[in-house]
This record gives structure tokens, C-alpha cells and sequence, in this order.
């Protein structure tokens, strides 16, 4: 890396990749239309919530099967701070809605969702894995059951019809949701929305790279491969775990506010175990434990659907002249066989981190 | 009190069929140490090949019950080779690869089985024809219907086969020293691949007699059924402590139980603030409690720190 051609063929990497990040809206939504832009502004909330996901399972090695309930926290707690739904349900306490600003809600969201991914965290640290991940998926669970069911008698979530007429959100005065005019160029609320998650994405990104390598990081790891030696070793696990399920829920947080304020409307569908389990899918057929790698499994999973889904239809009529079977049920069942296929072929994933591979290679070595 | 006898009951009905479920799942723990979470969606099939045979059967006017054990010896063969088959294709290729790989395995012939079944019995939801009697028995106070003895009785004798099987049999013996350690198992004999098999055949020969429970049970079968039941009785094994066939026994029972008598008394307990649908994070937070004083279970040995 010393050699001054090397370090400039880097830079002129980056500036490529950013350039192509830059105007891949607009050249996706002029090739696809700009229905591929959303689900590529959806891919980028995927990717936070792996990542999130990836600090619990992949660096501090804590199977969480309930990951999702912490997408719901900051999904409703921004749902609740930028729509009507307080002020109608509770017009004596809450006089208008509430219109917080993005930057403050953002926040709370996160915070939030850290407690109670802190308030999981503590009663369940004495478990050990499959334990542990019956306990997380049950507290995803009751999550969603509460979601749905408090809307009687405090109507606080409005049920299984959900919260709707979610503000977008605002930066200097301009709200994502509408089409936004730079010199006389229209730039649709989509694509808006695609640089603004981009941004917070690039941000995740950045911070788990240095929390990978920073004295937390290496603590997590060292629980991962083996708890007793990582306690001699003098890092306090207690502390340490709590740390990664607080971090890794913040992260959630904040990828669940910025998808109610994307989708103007939240549920309790949105939040169920298969959306746990999706992100874990995300995780583990990336590459648990590498960044590059969990990207990668989140951009992949997050399309594959879509493209099976927009694929079905047309190349059944191509190969038998109709549609013989339900596109939608078809498109699921290709990507279950895909997640059989993948994991046989790479049991590590497909971009495995470098330390896994080396494990794997002297596994096999000695076998 | 007779309200409290009446979900007694069909807590006991409830937990009957959450045990039989566990067990497949314990089993496959006890040897594997994985999670297979396909064994839900093999109760799935079970169920609807039942009734699907049932409901083809009944016009040939034999006597109900007839009818049923034939239902149910269609639908064990078909769930065997299910699982049979689910072992070769995504858990013998992955028997050294990280412990989680195997989990997104199950997690796609999961979907897959789900997506064929809706493929073949579609989105509605099958009946079970009435043809087992129902009549109702005083007892205590409350009523329990001929079904719900037969299901009470049939897992109790099943769950009592299994034990025998495990305890006295070559095989049982086998299984054991499989769950023990495979690698001197494998030394002293045991064909460690063929028990392996084994197993799942035997948890899926279970899972299609709680399958057809459940269709009888609640007079439905849907392709999508078996998700929550399969996640209820994973619940009903951890908290028995998993790997523990006596444990998945208890566990599945306790559930049951606990279940019905949270949707019954839940309202009373919370003055009406929480209502019977809140029975499954009733379900789930006495696990989460058990868990916490008893880490590995009910019956689940402890687990050295090295585990």
C-alpha cells in the first residue's frame, strides 16, 4: 500500500464508486422506473438493520432472533412524534400533532430502542445460545402482540390498523416526500429520500468499521470465540454484551424511523418474526462478522425478492405460454431454494471475514 | 372452579400436541444441537395430507374413526420421507460448516415447504369432516369431548412408546450415545449417519400425528399452520430444557397449559386491561422468566461454560 500508484488507484476507486452511488437513482429510475428506486432506498434501510443486527450476532456472537422489534420501537416512536394519531387519540393531553423535526425524533428513536435493547440484555445475559435465541425471539413477539393489541383501552398504537398520514421527513425546510427543484431540475421525494438514507447508511457503515477495530470490537470478538478467556483476560462480558445489544437496538432505532417516515404509515405486519428472521438471513449469508460482507448479503437479499418478484410472471408466459404458478408464491419459493443452495456452497457466506476463513482453513486442515 | 377445570383440559389437549411437536424438535437438538426449523411446516404437511386422504376416504362410507387412523397411516409414510429427505438435502451436506449456516438451511426448506404446500392445497383452509364422536362427558364440573380423551391418551401412549424406544431398544441406545458424543459413538460401531436419519424419521412420524391432532382439534389444516405451532412447541422444548425428551414432555404440557389458563384468567389478573389475546406473551413471558432463574430449562442439565 506504500507505493504512491497504489494509494492513488484508491482514490480514484472511491471517487468512481461515488460517483456511480451518486446518479445511480437517476439511471435506475429512467431505465426501471422509480419503483426501483424505492426498493433500492428499502435496501439501504436493509443494510442499516444488518449491520445493527451484524454488531449482536456476527462481532459479540449473541444469536437474536427478535432483532426486528427494535425496527418497531423507532418505526412507532417516529410514527407517534410526526403524525395526528396522538392528537386525535388523546385530544385532552395532545392539543395539536406534533411536528418534531426530524433531527430530534431520529435521536429519540435510537435511544429508545437502545433501552430496550439494554432491557433485554439484562435479564437474559446468563443465557447461552439457542437459549438466548428463544428468549430474543420471544420478546420480538410480545413487541408486535402489544403493538397490536394496544389500541384498547389506551389507544396508543391504533392496533392492527396501524398509524397512517406519517409526516416525511424534514431537512432545511424541505420534506423528502415531495419533489424538490434544483435549478430547474425536478429530483422526485424517491430519490430525496435514496441520498438521505445514503448518507446515514455511509455513516453506519463508517462507525462499525471503527468500532470493528477499536478496543470494544476486539472485546466482542474475544466473547464470541470463547467467553471464560475473554473474562480472564480482564474484559467485563457483562458490560460488553450489554453494550452490543444496546448499540446493535440503536441501530434498529434508527433504521425504524427512517422507514415510517419513508412509508407514511406503519403496522404491526411489518414487524413480524420473518423480518427478524430476514435480517438474520441478511447477516449470515453475507458473511457474519464482515462488514463488506453483510452489505453485500443485504443488497442481494433485499433485491433478490423484488427481481423474482418483477421476473415471475413474464418468464413462465415466455416458457409455457401461461402463468402456471402464483408469481408471488413462486418468487418465495425461489428464494428459499436460493437460501439452501447459497449456504450449501458457502457455508460461510459469501464474502466470509478473514478471520473466519483462516478458522475454516485450519478446520479443515486437521480434519 | 369449573372455568379453571375447563382450560385444565384444554390446556392438557393443547400441551398433548405441543409435546409431540417438541419432541421432534428435542430429538434432533439432543444429536444435532441445531434448530430444525422445518419441523413446523412438517406438522403442516401431516395435517393436510390427512385431511386431504380423509376427506377422499369419507364418501367410501366406512366408520369414522376407520377413516382416520387411515388418514393418519398415509400421513405418517408422506412426513417420514419429508424429513428423510430435509436431513440429506440441507443439514448432512452442512455437518461441519459454522453453527449457524444450518439455521438459514432450515430457514429456506422452510419457505420452500410452505410455498409447495400453498402451491398444492392453496390458500384456503381445509376442513375436517366431523366424523370422529364428540360427544361431551361431564367430568369435574366441566365437559370434555370424546376427541380431546383420544388426543390426551393417544400422545400419552406415543410419549411412552418413545421413552421405551429410547431406553431398551439398540437403536435407542444408539441414539443415546450419538447425542452423547458422535465422534466415539462412531468408534464403538454405531452407524452415526443412519441414527441421524433415524431421528428425523421418527420426530416426523410424530409431527404427523400431532398434525392430524390439530386439524381434528380445531376442525382446520392451512398451509400456513405450521409456522406458529412449530415456534409454540420450540418454546414448549427450550422451556422443558432442550435436548431433554422428559423435558420437551413437561415443557409441551406446561405450555398448553399455561396458555389456556392465561387466556382465561388474563383479563381478571390485569382488571381488564389486557384481554385473551394477549395468551401468546403470556406464553412467552414465563418462559422468559423460567429462563431467567433456570437458564438451561426446567429438566436441561446445566451447561458447563464451555459448552
Amino acid at each position: 500500500m506504500n507505493d504512491p500508484s497504489g494509494k492513488l488507484r484508491a482514490r480514484i476507486g472511491i471517487v468512481l464508486i461515488g460517483l456511480a452511488l451518486a446518479v445511480l437513482p437517476f439511471v435506475v429510475g429512467a431505465t426501471f422506473g422509480n419503483s426501483w428506486v424505492r426498493i433500492i432506498d428499502f435496501a439501504l434501510l436493509y443494510i442499516m438493520l444488518a449491520l445493527g443486527l451484524n454488531i449482536v450476532v456476527g462481532f459479540a456472537g449473541l444469536l437474536d432472533l427478535g432483532y426486528i422489534a427494535f425496527y418497531a420501537v423507532g418505526a412507532y416512536l417516529y410514527a407517534l412524534l410526526s403524525s395526528p394519531h396522538l392528537a386525535l387519540a388523546f385530544p385532552a393531553v395532545f392539543g395539536t400533532a406534533p411536528g418534531w423535526p426530524v433531527w430530534l425524533v431520529l435521536p429519540i428513536g435510537a435511544l429508545v430502542a437502545g433501552v430496550f435493547g439494554v432491557l433485554l440484555g439484562t435479564p437474559t445475559l446468563k443465557l447461552r445460545g439457542d437459549y438466548l435465541a428463544i428468549v430474543t425471539l420471544g420478546f420480538g413477539e410480545i413487541i408486535r402482540i402489544f403493538l397490536n393489541n394496544l389500541n384498547a383501552p389506551l389507544n396508543l398504537t391504533n392496533g392492527p390498523q396501524g398509524i397512517n398520514n406519517i409526516q416525511p421527513a424534514q431537512i432545511a425546510g424541505q420534506s423528502l416526500g415531495r419533489t424538490m427543484d434544483v435549478f430547474g431540475f425536478a429530483v422526485p421525494g424517491v430519490h430525496l429520500h435514496y441520498y438521505f438514507f445514503l448518507a446515514l447508511t455511509l455513516l453506519v457503515i463508517f462507525v462499525c468499521v471503527r468500532l470493528q477495530d477499536s478496543r470494544l470490537g476486539r472485546a466482542w470478538v474475544a466473547i464470541r470465540e470463547d467467553e471464560v478467556a475473554a473474562r480472564a483476560c480482564g474484559i467485563n462480558t457483562r458490560n460488553v454484551k450489554l453494550l452490543a445489544f444496546g448499540l446493535g437496538a440503536t441501530f434498529g432505532g434508527v433504521a425504524g424511523g427512517l422507514f415510517a417516515g419513508f412509508q407514511g404509515f406503519v403496522s404491526p405486519e411489518s414487524f413480524g418474526l420473518l423480518e427478524s428472521i430476514m435480517v438474520l438471513c441478511m447477516v449470515v449469508l453475507g458473511g457474519m462478522g464482515n462488514i463488506a460482507g453483510v452489505v453485500l448479503g443485504a443488497v442481494l437479499l433485499a433485491l433478490l425478492p423484488e427481481a423474482l418478484r418483477w421476473g415471475a410472471a413474464p418468464v413462465q408466459q415466455w416458457l409455457f405460454g401461461k402463468v402456471l404458478i402464483d408469481p408471488e408464491s413462486l418468487r418465495l419459493l425461489l428464494f428459499g431454494v436460493a437460501l439452501v443452495l447459497v449456504m450449501r456452497w458457502r457455508p460461510a457466506g459469501l464474502w466470509p471475514s478473514a478471520l473466519r476463513r483462516r478458522e475454516l482453513a485450519a478446520h479443515g486442515d486437521a480434519a | 372452579m369449573d372455568i379453571f377445570i375447563q382450560q385444565i383440559i384444554n390446556g392438557l389437549v393443547l400441551g398433548s400436541i405441543y409435546a409431540l411437536v417438541a419432541l421432534g424438535y428435542t430429538m434432533v437438538y439432543g444429536i444435532l444441537g441445531l434448530i430444525n426449523f422445518a419441523h413446523g411446516e412438517v406438522v403442516m404437511i401431516g395435517a393436510l395430507t390427512a385431511v386431504t386422504a380423509i376427506g377422499l376416504l369419507v364418501p367410501a362410507g366406512l366408520p369414522g374413526p376407520v377413516v382416520v387412523l387411515c388418514g393418519l397411516l398415509i400421513a405418517i409414510p408422506v412426513c417420514m420421507a419429508v424429513g428423510f429427505t430435509i436431513e440429506r438435502i440441507a443439514y448432512r451436506p452442512l455437518r461441519n460448516a459454522p453453527r449457524l449456516a444450518p439455521l438459514i438451511t432450515a430457514i429456506g426448506v422452510s419457505i420452500v415447504l410452505q410455498q409447495l404446500a400453498m402451491i398444492g392445497w392453496g390458500r384456503n383452509y381445509h376442513t375436517f369432516p366431523a366424523i370422529l364422536p364428540a360427544t361431551p362427558h361431564g367430568f369435574m364440573g366441566a365437559t370434555i369431548t370424546d376427541l380431546q380423551v383420544l388426543i390426551i391418551a393417544t400422545a400419552g401412549v406415543l410419549m411412552a412408546a418413545l421413552v421405551w424406544l429410547i431406553r431398551h431398544t439398540r437403536l435407542g441406545r444408539a441414539m443415546r450415545a450419538t447425542s452423547e458424543n458422535p465422534a466415539v459413538a462412531r468408534l464403538m460401531g454405531v452407524d452415526v449417519d443412519r441414527v441421524i436419519s433415524f431421528t428425523f424419521v421418527l420426530g416426523s412420524a410424530l409431527a404427523a400425528v400431532a398434525g392430524l391432532m390439530v386439524a381434528a382439534n380445531y376442525s382446520i389444516a392451512h398451509y400456513a399452520m405450521g409456522f406458529m405451532l412449530g415456534l409454540k412447541a420450540f418454546t414448549a422444548a427450550v422451556l422443558g430444557g432442550i435436548g431433554n425428551i422428559g423435558g420437551a414432555m413437561l415443557g409441551g404440557l406446561l405450555l398448553g397449559v399455561i396458555e389456556s389458563l392465561g387466556a382465561g384468567y388474563i383479563g381478571d389478573l390485569t382488571g381488564g386491561f389486557l384481554g385473551s389475546h394477549y395468551q401468546d406473551v403470556f406464553a412467552f413471558f414465563v418462559l422468559i422468566l423460567v429462563l431467567v432463574f433456570r437458564p438451561s430449562g426446567l429438566m436441561g442439565e446445566k451447561v458447563s461454560e464451555r459448552a
